[in-house]
Parts: structure tokens; C-alpha cells; sequence
């Protein structure tokens, strides 16, 4: 029978596709979340001194999921008390060996309770179930396994060196990766010997508190991971703490340079993974369906709520007017809705806050001139959500291409030559990452010189492992996470044959 | 009450994946101290060999081909099954005539290096890769590869500790193994086959062959199919035998019983350079 069809049948180009998915929704049967939740000090869950706490709310319904402990600078004390006593008694005395097994083990149950992670933090968060499950939850994993691999091998990652812990670390982290960053701040700081006053964001609070009672299970001792949930005051207590060794914060610029300010006037060890404005770059000669992928991904990833989104695109002049049509066409097939849909691409925005700032943003951009488009899906009643956005006819000067939106919205300018695309990428205050797309080896390298970015990606986008450093030029932040060299900022190093 | 008998386990060799008696229907009696009989194992023949090494061969290219963090994570897998049989090791490595005190001490040394090794498959690529500065436009560097198929020949002592010393850093990269236990403490090397057989490593890439091995290692060196043959626990060897490996170029490795470095895991790597220019 299949020979009697002709092959203009075949042809995909009268096809219209149906859209209507029948909803794939993960059981939130796996979860159960607290009334309410206190502190994580000393191993144990205690009530905030002066009893103050908050809601938090699932982005993506507005319901209220829990009540959460508000720490104060009595709170954060206690928790540093905490970590000093930990990290005086047990954890900067135990072999690498110990700590290592006490990673794994952490490495471990996050796998076998993987799911759970997951949903949580979609519920929480608002990030789509497939980003949740396949990424945030699984690196985290493995950011716990590769640690607990350093933990009995620093000596090979700093030979000719004397090792020590900073100490007690206090960390502060995002609400776009909770669970992520949790794990990216945590498991060097651990295999390195230090102990842990970590803030995780007011907003995403839920996996942390899980994470603690994870903690619990597999017997860390008391005091050397301490959680303490709060808004912008619970991390000014931290920064301000006078025994704290070590500062690691990721976040906004605006709040990293205010913390800056704090640390470099004490001289306090610090890192900052902060803001980005990343150019994709796109040539003529770059595989372009690989390349409309990898665009939409760059910006479209977690709602665009990545530091390293690539949210400049720069194509060349001469396939601009295509490779826009390209990526308009993708976006229409783009699923916004509900973050527990299997089937959701983009969920929703984190907070009513956040969508605010969006919405000023493209205001703006509209304001100043630029075309905006955006495809004609349908949102939810309730819950914070925002189309994916593409604005055209962008200039350099506009807001849109100079500020860090954190949203799902695009921008697009175009260039001549390379020497133009590396001048147009390297105009910006930041300099976390970049993306090039082209299938000519020695150009991709060359780009790679020229471009100010931490992190370069090269026919691919938004590419993360523990065993890859992380981190920003300029005003994007200092110091890395990951790999060999994030180790360093988590110890203390001397000479072995001691003063000369 | 009658005290219970016991069930007595056949030891058998552990080629792809399987646990086959020897070809040759060969098997050597293995006596304790007192001249009774603790078990008969089996001697596996040249034709056994061959065999695991077109397994080890077969399974070569997949394992080097997993993400480091699998083969780390398998290779932890193996760490997990060797600690909830720590008694089972012991108890071998008593029954070959190891007090049940350092047998326990070694055991759990064992364990703990495997950890270790398991650790390295996605580290040992920052200490031994590098970026070569050439003078041009060119980016350039060089990266460890696995060798191929290895033969190991397993230290007599310790018996356990002395066949992790040498077989885990040989996994680390990607290498599969053809080892050659000997006979003076077989019963370990087939518990661990028994671990690794349970603990999500593929078939074929560990291999071990109880019996002689002064009558296997001609076979060994001389076979055309293998890349390095790690001497490690045959130290004295006669000349004409070792000159055997020239016959394909084998690397020849000459290390410690007990030792664990990353430099071990790189002696069991080639190394790649890539030239790539750099220009608009």
C-alpha cells in the first residue's frame, strides 16, 4: 500500500499541526509540604526568636503553601554560633575521607528522591516540570557527587600548598535554581571543610527546608549546614555578621555591589555570580535550525529567568529577516501554562514582583522604539505569567539591550562582520556568558578570544556540569563556581615550608 | 539441634558478564594451612583468554563511551555492593590464611580506595588534560584516552586490596580489563566478579581468570588484541616472556601493590593533542 502514495503527499509544508495537547500533569501526590516551617540551626528545625514569618505562594495558582520562618540578626547569629561550633569540633577536624562519604550520601538520597525535588520546586517556583525534573534536580545531584570526589583529593587540586577551610561560610542564592544553587554553594563549601550559614531567596524557600531534612537523614552532624529563610534584611544580618570567614552570594548586580561594599571594607573573602546581558551570536554560516533551537532555549530556559540567558541576539544582516521569521515561527509553538504540565515549555514568572519588573521593561522598549511580537497563546487566569517576547529593530542604547530583564523577553540587533558582533557583545556592563553559532571551527575560536564573558557556548547554549567552571567578566561577578577552579574560593592556602 | 551444613559455592571464572567453568575443564584444588580442601576453582585455559579478551574488546568502546559521571557513578555503585559484603571479603581473604583482624582492615581499605577512584573519572582529566600554549594561531591541547583492552596481572598480596589497587584505576578511564588472579587468593577476585556483576557495570568489562598465572602471562603478553598488560603483580618475570609484548607494542606498567594516585589512572591513558587554528 505505502508505494501508491505519492511522494507530494508527503510534503510536511501543507501540514498544519494541532496544538491541543490533552494535559500530562505530575502528581503532586509525592509532596507534602508543612503548615509551616522554622529555622535549620544546629541540626534541628527552631522557632524564629521573635516569631515573625511569611507566606510563600505557588506562582502558578497563588495559593498560599506554607507559612516560613522570617530569621532575624538573633536568628543568624545563632546559626553562625552554630556553624563555628560545628566547624570547630567536628568538621574542620574530619578527614577528607569522612566528608566525602557524607556528600555522597547527600549526592545519593537527592537522586532517589529526585521526583519529589522536582515537583516541589515547580510548585514553588513555578519553573515547567521538565526543566525541574531533567535539570535543576539532577545537576544538583551531581554537583553533590563531584564534590564528594574533591573532598579526599584536595591535595591534587592544590599541590605544593598548605589547605585549610575558610571556615564558616555564609552563602545567600536566587530564586531562579533554588535547589541549584543550593547545591552549587553547599557541596564545595562541604568537601573543602567549611561550614554553612546558607539564605535561600523569601520567594522559593520550600526546597532548601526539604534539603534540610534530607540532612537530618543522612546524619550530618549538627551545625555544619544551617538554613535560614528570610527577605532582605535575614541576608544584610548575614553579610553584616562579624564571624563569618566568607561571603558567596549569588544574585542581582545591584545587591552584589552593596555587598562588595560591606566585605571589601572588612577585607572578607567574597564571590558573586551576578546579572548578565549575554550575546548570541549567530553567523550566515551556522547550522540555522540547530541555531532557532538553541536561540529559543537561550532565552526561553526557566522563563528567562537565568543569569547567563541569552538574551541579546545578534544575526548577521544577511539571514536577519529569515531568522527572525524562523524564531517567531517557534515561539508560536511554544506551551506557556501550568509549570506541572509535562508538556509546559514555559511556566510561570516567579513572583508578581518580578512580573512587574518585566512588564515596566517592555514598556519601555516600546517606548523607545523598538517592534515587539509576541505569539498569541493563551495564559492562565490566575498565577503570574508573561508571553514570550521578541522585540526587533533594537538600537544599542535602548534599556531593553542594556538591562538585565530576567524575563522572556528577546532582543535582536544585527551586525556586518565578526569584528562588529564582538563589539556590539562586549558593549555592556556585564559579562557572564555568550553563545556563537557558526559551523566554521577557527571563527568559533576566534570569537571565543575576543568575547568578555566567563562562560562561552558554541552551537549550543545553556550547557551546565560540575565539572565546568562558571562565573562572570566584569561587572557580572568574580570567582568561579565549579570544576577545579571553583575549589579555590572555598580555601585558604599557604606555603608548606611556612615564612621565609 | 543439628548444627546446619553448609552450602558450598562453585568458583567459577567471570568473562561477559557470565560466570562460566573453564573451557578446558580444568580446575586447581585450593588448600588451607592444614591440607583440607576449601574449595576446587577453576584453572582457566589459553582458550579462556581468548575469550575474555573478545568480551573486554566487545565492551570496550561503550564504556569509554559513557560520561565520566556514569562510569563514577557506576564505579561508586560497585564501592556501595562491596561495603554490604564486607563479612563475605573478609571471610575470604581468612580462609586464604589472612588474620580475620587485617583481613577486616583490608577489606575496608578496599572499599574506601575504590571511593577514591570512583571519585577521580571526572577530575583526572583537569590534572592530566592540558591546554598547550603553541607558539601560533592554533588552540591546542591534549587530553588522556583510555589505552584499550588491559591485561592486569593481580598481586598476591594483599589479595583483595592488591586487585583494587590495580583494577579500579584501570576502569577510571575507560579501559576495560582481562585480569589474572592467581592462586593464592582466588576467592576475593571472585567475590569482587560477583560485585561487579551486580553493580550496573556492563558485561565485558571487567574480566577475571582464576588459575596459573605463570601459564596464562605468555598468553597474555603475546595476545595481539591487548594494549597494556599491567606486571604489577608478577615481578620476576623471565625476559623471553616479557619480550612477548613487543610483538604489538604493549605498554607494559610496573607498579606498587598498594598504592592509589592519579598518576596510576594516567598510566593507563594514551594521551590525544588536537591542533585546531583560530581565525576569522
Amino acid at each position: 500500500m505505502a508505494d501508491e502514495i505519492e511522494p507530494a503527499n508527503l510534503s510536511l509544508t501543507n501540514v498544519t499541526f494541532d496544538l491541543e495537547y490533552a494535559p500530562a500533569l505530575e502528581s503532586k501526590s509525592i509532596v507534602s509540604i508543612d503548615k509551616e516551617y522554622g529555622l535549620f540551626i544546629g541540626g534541628k528545625f527552631v522557632e524564629p526568636k521573635d516569631g515573625k514569618k511569611f507566606v510563600t505562594v505557588s506562582p502558578s495558582t497563588e495559593e498560599k503553601l506554607s507559612q516560613i520562618s522570617s530569621a532575624s540578626a538573633a536568628d543568624v547569629d545563632r546559626a553562625v554560633k552554630a556553624a563555628r561550633k560545628a566547624h570547630t569540633e567536628i568538621w574542620g577536624r574530619m578527614s577528607g575521607r569522612d566528608r566525602a562519604k557524607y556528600l555522597f550520601r547527600i549526592a545519593r538520597q537527592l537522586q532517589e528522591r529526585a521526583r519529589e525535588f522536582a515537583v516541589l520546586e515547580s510548585i514553588d517556583g513555578g519553573k515547567p516540570i521538565r526543566e525541574s525534573r531533567d535539570v535543576d534536580v539532577p545537576l544538583a545531584a551531581a554537583h553533590f557527587f563531584y564534590h564528594a570526589g574533591w573532598a579526599d583529593k584536595l591535595e591534587y587540586a592544590f599541590p605544593d600548598r598548605r589547605i585549610a577551610p575558610k571556615g564558616v561560610v555564609g552563602q545567600i542564592i536566587p530564586w531562579n535554581f533554588p535547589l541549584l544553587m543550593l547545591a552549587w554553594k553547599i557541596a564545595p563549601a562541604l568537601a573543602t571543610g567549611n561550614t554553612v550559614v546558607l539564605k535561600p531567596a523569601e520567594t522559593t524557600p520550600l526546597t532548601a527546608l526539604l534539603f534540610a531534612q534530607l540532612l537530618q537523614d543522612v546524619d550530618l552532624p549538627p551545625g555544619v549546614v544551617n538554613i535560614v529563610t528570610g527577605a532582605g534584611a535575614t541576608g544584610s544580618a548575614l553579610v553584616e555578621h562579624k564571624d563569618v570567614d566568607k561571603l558567596a552570594f549569588t544574585g542581582s548586580t545591584s545587591v552584589g555591589k552593596q555587598i562588595q561594599r560591606s566585605a571589601a571594607a572588612r577585607g572578607l573573602p567574597l564571590t558573586l555570580e551576578l546579572g548578565g546581558k549575554a550575546a548570541h551570536i549567530v553567523f550566515e554560516d551556522a547550522a540555522l535550525d540547530q541555531a532557532v533551537e538553541g536561540v529559543i532555549n537561550g532565552i526561553y530556559f526557566n522563563q528567562g529567568h537565568v543569569c547567563c540567558a541569552g538574551s541579546r541576539l545578534l544575526v548577521q544582516e544577511s539571514i536577519a529577516d529569515s531568522f527572525i521569521d524562523r524564531l517567531k515561527n517557534r515561539m508560536s509553538t511554544l506551551r506557556v501554562g501550568d509549570p506541572l504540565d509535562k508538556n509546559t515549555d514555559v511556566g510561570a514568572i516567579n513572583s508578581s514582583e518580578q512580573l512587574g519588573r518585566i512588564t515596566a521593561l517592555v514598556e519601555a522598549g516600546v517606548a523607545e522604539g523598538a517592534e515587539i511580537y509576541q505569539p498569541s497563546c493563551a495564559l492562565p487566569a490566575k498565577g503570574y505569567w508573561f508571553r514570550p517576547t521578541i522585540f526587533t529593530n533594537v538600537q544599542q542604547s535602548h534599556r531593553i539591550a542594556r538591562e538585565e530583564i530576567f524575563g522572556p523577553v528577546l532582543s535582536v540587533l544585527t551586525f556586518r562582520t565578526p569584528e562588529e558582533a564582538v563589539a556590539k557583545a562586549n558593549d555592556t556592563q556585564y559579562g557572564l556568558s555568550a553563545g556563537i553559532w557558526t559551523e566554521k571551527g577557527s571563527k568559533i575560536l576566534w570569537m571565543a578570544d575576543q568575547l568578555d564573558a566567563g562562560v562561552i557556548w558554541a552551537n549550543t547554549f545553556n550547557q551546565f556540569d560540575p565539572a565546568s567552571p562558571f562565573g562572570g567578566y566584569k561587572e557580572s561577578g568574580f570567582g568561579r563556581e565549579g570544576g577545579l577552579q571553583g575549589l579555590s574560593a572555598y580555601v585558604s592556602l599557604s606555603s608548606p615550608r611556612g615564612a621565609s | 539441634m543439628a548444627a546446619r551444613l553448609d552450602v558450598q559455592k562453585t568458583y567459577k571464572l567471570f568473562i561477559g558478564g557470565a560466570f562460566p567453568r573453564s573451557e578446558s575443564g580444568r580446575t586447581f584444588a585450593l588448600l588451607a594451612r592444614n591440607g583440607s580442601l576449601i574449595a576446587n576453582v577453576a584453572q582457566a585455559s589459553r582458550k579462556d583468554l581468548r575469550d575474555a579478551v573478545v568480551a573486554a574488546r566487545s565492551a570496550q568502546p561503550g564504556w569509554a563511551a559513557r560520561t565520566a559521571y556514569n562510569r563514577g557513578q557506576i564505579l561508586y555503585r560497585v564501592a556501595e555492593v562491596m561495603e554490604s559484603r564486607r563479612g563475605e571479603f573478609a571471610e575470604d581473604l581468612n580462609r586464604c590464611g589472612v588474620p580475620i583482624a587485617s583481613a577486616r582492615k583490608e577489606v575496608e581499605r578496599a572499599i574506601d580506595r575504590w571511593v577514591w577512584y570512583a571519585g577521580w573519572c571526572d577530575k583526572f582529566h583537569h590534572l592530566a588534560g592540558t591546554v598547550n600554549s603553541v607558539a601560533g594561531p592554533y588552540f591546542n591541547f591534549t587530553m588522556p584516552e583510555p589505552t584499550g583492552v588491559v591485561g592486569i596481572v593481580a598481586p598476591e598480596s594483599p589479595g583483595l586490596l592488591g586487585l583494587v589497587s590495580r583494577l579500579a584505576p584501570a576502569l577510571v578511564s575507560g579501559n576495560t580489563a582481562v585480569v589474572l588472579t592467581g592462586e593464592a587468593s582466588p576467592l576475593t577476585a571472585v567475590s569482587l566478579a560477583e560485585v561487579v556483576a551486580t553493580s550496573d557495570v556492563p558485561g565485558g568489562v571487567v574480566n577475571i581468570l582464576t588459575g596459573a598465572t605463570k601459564e596464562m602471562l605468555p598468553w597474555l603478553l603475546g595476545h595481539r588484541d591487548v594494549n597494556a598488560v599491567d606486571l604489577t603483580g608478577a615481578p620476576n618475570l623471565e625476559a623471553a616472556t616479557v619480550a612477548e609484548a613487543a610483538e604489538n607494542v604493549k605498554r607494559l606498567i610496573r607498579g606498587e601493590p598498594d598504592d592509589q594516585s592519579p598518576y596510576v589512572i594516567a598510566d593507563f591513558c594514551e594521551m590525544k593533542t588536537v591542533w585546531h587554528p583560530v581565525g576569522r
